[in-house]
């Protein structure tokens, strides 16, 4: 049979490109070569986060979150969906300066967010070490399990018709079909790259890197945190620059336990974890939280993030390639971007309304030929 | 080296081989689990070696894995970790 639709990997964008695309009424088949959610989806903290440091950022980040507020009745008990918001902290005035001007770019986007002198910060959150000039807080803000949001949304896909098959790799893509690795060919109309840090092993010429990060998480104890907390200082490290970076950033897990990033690195390509970036991404949070010296680190992993040049994700059609579309390269904020990128990948595909201006995602702005296909 | 140490569990003293785990002293000790799991559940040394966490007690007032702890004279535990 030929698929209207196949997409290749199953991490959330994938599941939720084919949960959106099942539930239009199309054919759709889902390809995931391992298990559902097991790579950059399950090594990911699940924040769900306005980001706001570019207005393309800013426009699919609100939408997106917008988007998971109202899944969220619907979602089962363990994607553990909880509206922590998050809280912006600020060192100095210089940094609650431009806390100052984040809250404009969120309001610009409809996100409210209010400024926290230090004696509110203090009350919000007693266990941050004294002497900070204070913080933005954005309570619509959340928090998700991202492997459990991710295999919800598939069984939804499922639900409306579609097949979602583990454990099949594909080999390659051809022109109007899909070659597996057990030598099967899928035909397809439309053939969804979906599958983050491998797309060039599908596809040469798309620039996706892995960006590595490690993430650790505490055993049960205090102390109580109660807001996603992040240093308004993190921006700087995801999107300063190639080298080696460490940003604060804590979740408070409904266990109890607190989960610690971030770290972002381009030169390491294993999966190991290395002890001297943990020591950093430990030393760091204890900065702005002097009591996790008494916490035990249960455990620590890495994730890959794929990254492009420009640091937005490739959403629509890949030029290169008549009937294929991208839709990976979200770097740190897939599990956030999930939905916006599924209703905007659709809305391309079935020629609906845009829910937002599709082009800053647009592949053509890397492909070989991405002048022509800016002028036509 | 004594045959025997003494250590207190929850405040009750027992004796206990010396030289051996932590965890495996709560298991000569007659305690089944090393800690509770968020729905009570009680949970025990599975590894033995490290790696799966599920030993870990309090080991005079720091959190530490059982199985890779010795036990030693006087040492106090608590299964609340």
């Amino acid at each position: 049979m030929t698929h209207d639709a196949i997409i290749v990997g199953g991490g959330i964008v994938g599941c939720a490109i084919a949960e959106r695309l099942a539930r239009a009424g199309l054919a759709v088949c889902l390809l995931e070569r391992d298990v559902l959610g097991g790579a950059a989806t399950a090594a990911s903290m699940g924040h769900l986060v306005v980001l706001d440091d570019d207005t393309a950022e800013l426009s699919l980040s609100a939408y997106s979150c917008a988007r998971w507020r109202e899944l969220a009745p619907q979602l089962p008990a363990t994607a553990e969906y909880r509206r922590t918001g998050t809280l912006w902290i600020a060192r100095d005035a210089a940094e609650m300066d431009e806390a100052a001007r984040k809250r404009e770019r969120l309001a610009s986007a409809g996100v409210d967010g209010e400024l926290v002198s230090p004696a509110q910060l203090a009350l919000l959150e007693p266990a941050l070490a004294p002497g900070l000039a204070g913080g933005l807080r954005v309570v619509a803000d959340a928090v998700v399990y991202p492997p459990v949001a991710a295999a919800w949304l598939a069984r939804r896909a499922v639900a409306a018709g579609a097949q979602v098959r583990c454990g099949v790799e594909v080999r390659a893509i051809g022109d109007g079909d899909v070659l597996l690795a057990d030598g099967g060919r899928l035909r397809a109309r439309h053939v969804i790259v979906a599958n983050g840090c491998a797309v060039p092993e599908l596809l040469a010429g798309v620039p996706v890197r892995k960006r590595k990060g490690h993430l650790l998480i505490t055993t049960r104890a205090q102390p109580a945190v109660n807001h996603q907390l992040v240093e308004l200082g993190y921006m700087q490290s995801a999107h300063g620059g190639d080298g080696e970076s460490v940003a604060f950033n804590v979740q408070p897990r409904p266990t109890g336990q607190l989960l610690l990033g971030s770290t972002r690195q381009f030169d390491d390509l294993g999966c190991g974890v290395a002890p001297r970036l943990l020591r950093r991404l430990v030393a760091r949070a204890q900065e702005f939280l002097p009591a996790l010296e008494r916490m035990t680190a249960l455990r620590a992993w890495t994730g890959f993030r794929p990254t492009t040049p420009d640091h937005r994700p490739l959403i629509g059609a890949w030029p290169a390639r008549p009937g294929v579309w991208l839709a990976c390269g979200h770097e740190g904020l897939g599990v956030t971007t999930a939905l916006g990128t599924a209703d905007l990948l659709a809305a391309q595909l079935l020629d609906l309304p845009l829910p937002f201006d599709a082009r800053p995602y647009a592949p053509a702005r890397f492909a070989p030929d991405a002048e022509l296909a800016h002028a036509g | 080296m004594p045959a025997e140490v003494r250590i207190r569990v929850d405040g009750v003293v027992v004796s206990v081989p010396a030289g051996c785990s932590v965890a495996a002293a709560l298991c000569h000790a007659g305690r089944g689990a090393t800690r509770q799991a968020l729905d009570g559940a009680p949970r025990a040394a599975c590894c033995g070696m490290g790696v799966c966490f599920e030993c870990r007690v309090r080991i005079d007032g720091i959190e530490r894995l059982g199985c890779l702890t010795r036990v030693a004279e006087g040492m106090e535990i608590g299964c609340d970790a």
